[in-house]
């Protein structure tokens, strides 16, 4: 064995300023890498943002729409791919709830915390991982849809304003999963609670089917839940067929304006409660 | 400066509810030194490591690690500090040099000097070839030394070591003893936590012995052997001798008990190099034939007996703390 060099420059610090803004910004990325890294090597995480996105959109588009007549005619493959965009987002960002967790009941967040580094790039760290594989997921959804027929009517600035409306809710929502992880006994719990509270949040929406058959009850529900505000905003932005449109609740005649509100007040409350919570979970 | 404290603590206190993990614990440990904490599973120990690598707050007392206080400037003990933990708290699923880049880069260096410094904490801790390799496939040894490795990026001047070698086999426990070793000639402060004896007799300067939370033995290792007895010599003879006993006393350190069917001779003795060797030759020179020789060192158990006047309770049951503790004031 080689001889260890350690002692020669082994002083003591004696002092040491806040992280400045260059510190924050490298800590996050840096541990957004090392998010990355891990969804890249672990093939389960890995489908839920590649091959799940492809097989729910073009099941969906065949099955779903040999059997389901639009309103004022138009296609399905039109209506459902903002629907689509929608639920693999909204299931997506469980991935936040579910690293986090393992981050939480692993040795490694000790390392972390032992560390001279800005705390809470670790939370920080885990939302940018979810909105760069909301992209990733975007990206194979909107794929998938243009080959299975889907066209958005009014240009690319319009189109992509479409895409940031959902990047933003999912963002916003990655602190809520975040809240639910960090809370959580251990990753399988926050996979089994996020996906109680997630899937109906993304099938009781205008997402997959319009809301007007629905009965009473859930019909209320979905016109005022956030996620078919997001895709209501995103059809109108795409200039799809929006069925909503015709649907009196405030939130369905205002979509994005909507959207962008439950957005904001998802990340008002999630994201300090997010950091609370942390703290709480890592001091003692 | 030869002498000051790089780790001091007094009447470090932590509680769990009603659990007591630490109760009063004073520490000091020299600049350029070895304090090795020995004890039990449960006794403590991680407790004391986590409140002063700032990872945990007590609920009494105090601690400075490099000069500072470890809760009001928590900051700049970390900048002074690099921990090995008992959980292995590197990433399973990056490469072992992807590790030592994000340490780096988390503690503040920039990205070519992560780089350079993780490629030569591999060649040091001889990982060079298994660098580009993800952890999964480690051996246990080789976890440990990247762990190992992972403490000192920013070449900290004090170190924890928490159980740095428990689950290894034991040529890698040696290695990793030479690591240590090489560590502390160059300078370094380290608290080190471990439940083998030989361990803490092997690395450490001074020796504290933690039991349910208190220290109930602090010492140099010659110190706190002195107080257990020493090895033990268990000698079997292929027939049973009179003149063996006789033959071996000046070999040992106090009377040699012989079993009732005079084959089997028992002595406490103070080992050294080549004390088997020395018995067996002393037998033969008497015409006695040696069947078996034995030098079992002082085992953690040992010490505690000799200490407490109870073994060790290996159970990290909470329940156990409390009832123990009535069972020792009953006494």
């Amino acid at each position: 064995m080689t001889t260890i060099q350690l002692p020669t420059s082994a002083k003591i610090v004696t002092s040491v300023r806040p992280p400045g803004l260059w510190r924050r910004v490298s800590d996050v990325a840096s541990l957004t890498y090392r998010n990355l890294v891990h969804i890249a090597r672990e093939p389960l995480q890995l489908s839920d943002v590649t091959i799940q996105p492809i097989l729910f959109t073009a099941l969906f588009v065949y099955v779903f729409g040999a059997g389901i007549t639009m309103p004022h005619g138009g296609s399905y493959a039109q209506y459902a791919i903002a629907g689509m965009l929608a639920l693999n987002l909204t299931t997506s960002a469980m991935g936040t709830a579910v690293g986090l967790s393992n981050d939480l009941n692993g040795g490694i967040i000790d390392r972390f915390r032992s560390l001279p580094m800005w705390r809470p790039a670790v939370l920080v760290g885990r939302s940018m991982t979810d909105l760069l594989t909301a992209l990733i997921c975007t990206a194979f959804v909107a794929g998938t849809g243009l080959l299975v027929g889907w066209r958005p009517e009014r240009g690319i600035l319009y189109t992509l304003a479409g895409f940031a409306v959902f990047w933003l809710f999912s963002y916003a929502l990655s602190w809520g999963c975040a809240c639910l992880g960090i809370i959580s006994k251990g990753p399988e719990s926050a996979q089994g609670v996020g996906l109680v509270i997630l899937f109906p949040l993304a099938i009781v929406s205008n997402a997959l089917v319009p809301t007007a058959h629905m009965p009473a009850a859930l019909r209320s529900f979905a016109n005022w839940n956030p996620v078919s505000a997001v895709t209501a905003a995103a059809r109108q932005l795409f200039g799809n067929p929006n069925p909503s449109m015709l649907v009196r609740a405030w939130p369905m005649q205002h979509p994005i304006e909507a959207s962008l509100l439950w957005s904001l007040v998802l990340l008002v409350i999630f994201a300090p409660l997010a950091s609370f919570l942390y703290r709480r979970r890592t001091t003692g | 400066m030869a002498s000051e404290s790089m780790i001091h603590a007094e009447g470090l206190t932590k509680r769990y509810g009603d659990t007591v993990a630490l109760d009063g614990v004073d520490l000091d440990v020299p600049a350029g030194s070895i304090l090795g904490m020995l004890g039990p599973n449960g006794a403590g120990k991680t407790t004391a490591v986590r409140i002063l690598t700032t990872l945990a707050l007590p609920n009494e007392g105090h601690a400075r690690v490099a000069g500072y206080d470890v809760v009001n400037q928590a900051a700049l003990v970390r900048r002074n500090i690099g921990v090995t933990a008992q959980d292995a708290t590197v990433d399973e699923l990056l490469t072992g040099r992807q590790n030592l880049i994000m340490i780096g880069r988390l503690s503040g260096l920039g990205r070519l000097d992560a780089k350079r410094r993780a490629d030569e904490l591999l060649e040091e801790f001889e990982l060079a070839d298994a660098g580009g390799r993800v952890l999964k496939g480690y051996s246990g040894g080789m976890r440990r030394r990247l762990d190992l490795a992972a403490g000192l990026v920013t070449r900290p001047p004090v170190l924890f070591l928490d159980e740095p070698t428990t689950g290894l086999d034991p040529t890698s426990r040696v290695r990793m003893w030479d690591i240590i070793r090489q560590l502390v000639t160059s300078g370094v402060t380290l608290l080190l936590t471990t439940q083998y004896l030989d361990e803490a007799d092997e690395l450490a300067d001074q020796i504290v012995v933690v039991d349910h939370g208190r220290v109930i033995a602090d010492g140099t290792p010659a110190d706190l052997k002195a107080k257990v007895g020493g090895a033990r010599l268990e000698v079997t003879l292929n027939a049973p001798n009179d003149e063996a006993a006789i033959a071996l006393r000046p070999l040992t350190d106090g009377d040699v008990h012989v079993s009732h069917d005079g084959r089997r001779l028992r002595a406490p003795v103070r080992s050294g190099v080549g004390l088997a060797t020395s018995v067996v030759r002393t037998l033969d020179q008497a015409g006695i034939t040696v069947d078996d020789v034995e030098v079992h060192q002082p085992s953690l158990d040992d010490v505690f007996f000799a200490l407490t006047g109870h073994p060790s309770s290996e159970t990290d049951e909470i329940e156990d703390v409390s009832s123990d503790h009535v069972q020792e004031v009953a006494r």
